[in-house]
């Protein structure tokens, strides 16, 4: 249920009074979605749709970060070993 | 960046496992909340690549599992109406009531349409003037912004044949509820991150500060599970028992969506909750407000005294609690699989039964 699945936004349009959205999921996956909530996306931002909603736009400084920090982590153990190690952090 | 294969790499997962395996030098117990973590760790095999010190519970953030049989009654008493056609989510069709399911009520002749989105349901209604059209708001947080623009999107294009059935639970006086029991063993909290995506975080600090429970934000990919794992054993081994990590910063920030807090705070009130299998949690869901009441299924349907029936070999309540583990019940794998389950927790999609039994615990 709490399911939601990322999607970049390439259309905008109004329905019914509502703001929404075709949102392309990848893999030729293209729905239609309500924006509502996400008043400020943009064509080419990705959000996390849940249940035809969107819920929020991501971001990609936070998620490049993010990488960022795990990829040094795995960097370091892999130069490290799999032995225990004191914390240094 | 497309935000899914980038968090489902393993050499990254593997890297992140290592640096747990470092780090934890005393045994720990987690819970995670959101069903859908449960399925993606047990999907992922993530409960056996983490160190023997970790032992993770399975919270009941599964709505389909706890939505109160006395409503599934009531949804089945509604869909069996012939003037109706009843809504739901695609995983509520096969939750068993004291008696029989949906599933079952189309089976039988009920009209008993599965919808991926409330306005879908809306939709039908607007199709269907002549007929009654009734939808399951179920849910937690991440799913009330959806439920309730289903009722505001009624009321404003002049549907009056929609109607909704509300069952909606909310996480943190459930946290409440399971740290709060005298037998609770969890020490450290996965917190479920599309909830927070909603409501933003700050209803966590006072619950982490209460219980000395520290708590990190999570997200769903296997690199999601592990950073927010990973997150929490450090909080735990420095002694930082107050403290939330936000692991999952690129769909989460402290204050949540706002236009969506606003758009529930102005449809939905909070109310007492029973959760099946749990018992009531004081203020734990989320009810209609009186100037919606046209919109009211349960107002609008009498359909007479429910009599609730559990199923007496069903332990779905111990499992959603932490207490017990799916295959500690006797009619796990037995009489109980997800072909003809006898608990919430094996038919839905989130459920910790059905998880354990569709990727073999």
């Amino acid at each position: 249920m709490c399911l939601g699945v990322p999607g970049k936004i390439i259309d905008i349009y109004e329905k019914n009074g509502l703001s929404m959205g075709k949102i392309d999921f990848g893999g030729g996956v293209v729905r239609e979605t309500c924006l509502a909530y996400v008043p400020e996306a943009q064509i080419g931002e990705y959000t996390i749709i849940h249940v035809g909603f969107a819920l929020n736009v991501l971001s990609e400084s936070e998620a490049l970060e993010t990488l960022a920090l795990l990829n040094e982590i795995s960097n370091l153990n892999d130069e490290l070993g799999p032995e225990p190690s004191f914390d240094q952090r | 960046m497309k935000y899914v294969t980038e968090f489902r790499d393993a050499r990254l997962v593997k890297g992140v496992i290592e640096e747990i395996k470092h780090t934890v030098h005393h045994p720990w117990v987690l819970m995670e909340i959101c069903g859908g973590q449960t399925h993606s760790i047990v999907r992922h095999g993530l409960d056996q690549l983490l160190p023997a010190e970790i032992e993770l519970v399975h919270g009941p953030g599964c709505p389909v599992c706890v939505t109160p049989l006395e409503q599934i009654d009531r949804a089945l008493a509604i869909a069996s109406r012939p003037d109706v056609i009843f809504t739901s989510y695609g995983d509520m069709l096969r939750v068993p009531g004291s008696d029989l399911d949906l599933f079952t009520i189309r089976a039988r002749g009920g009209d008993v349409r599965v919808v991926y989105s409330p306005l879908d349901a809306v939709k039908i209604a607007q199709e269907n003037p002549g007929r009654q059209v009734v939808f399951f708001a179920i849910g937690f947080e991440t799913t009330a912004p959806a439920n309730v623009m289903s009722v505001i999107q009624a009321r404003s294009l002049g549907i009056m044949n929609f109607s909704v059935l509300v069952s909606h639970v909310r996480v943190p006086p459930a946290i409440h509820a399971i740290l709060g029991s005298p037998s609770n063993r969890v020490q450290g909290f996965l917190l479920a991150g599309h909830v927070c995506a909603v409501m933003g975080y700050h209803e966590y600090p006072a619950l982490a500060e209460r219980y000395n429970v520290p708590m990190s934000i999570t997200g769903f990919e296997p690199l999601d599970l592990v950073n927010g794992i990973l997150k929490v054993v450090r909080l735990l081994e420095a002694g930082k028992l107050t403290d939330i990590e936000n692991s999952y910063s690129r769909a989460v920030t402290f204050e949540g969506n706002l236009p969506a807090q606003k758009m529930i705070d102005s449809v939905f009130m909070e109310c007492d909750r029973p959760w099946r299998g749990i018992g009531i949690i004081p203020a734990s869901g989320w009810r209609l407000r009186p100037e919606f009441d046209q919109f009211n299924a349960e107002q609008r349907f009498d359909v007479g005294a429910i009599q609730p029936k559990e199923s007496a070999v069903c332990i779905a309540g111990q499992i959603m609690q932490g207490r017990k583990k799916p295959h500690d019940c006797p009619a796990f794998g037995k009489e109980c699989t997800t072909e003809h389950p006898l608990g919430a927790t094996m038919v839905s999609s989130e459920g910790a039964c059905a998880a354990y039994y569709k990727y073999g615990r």
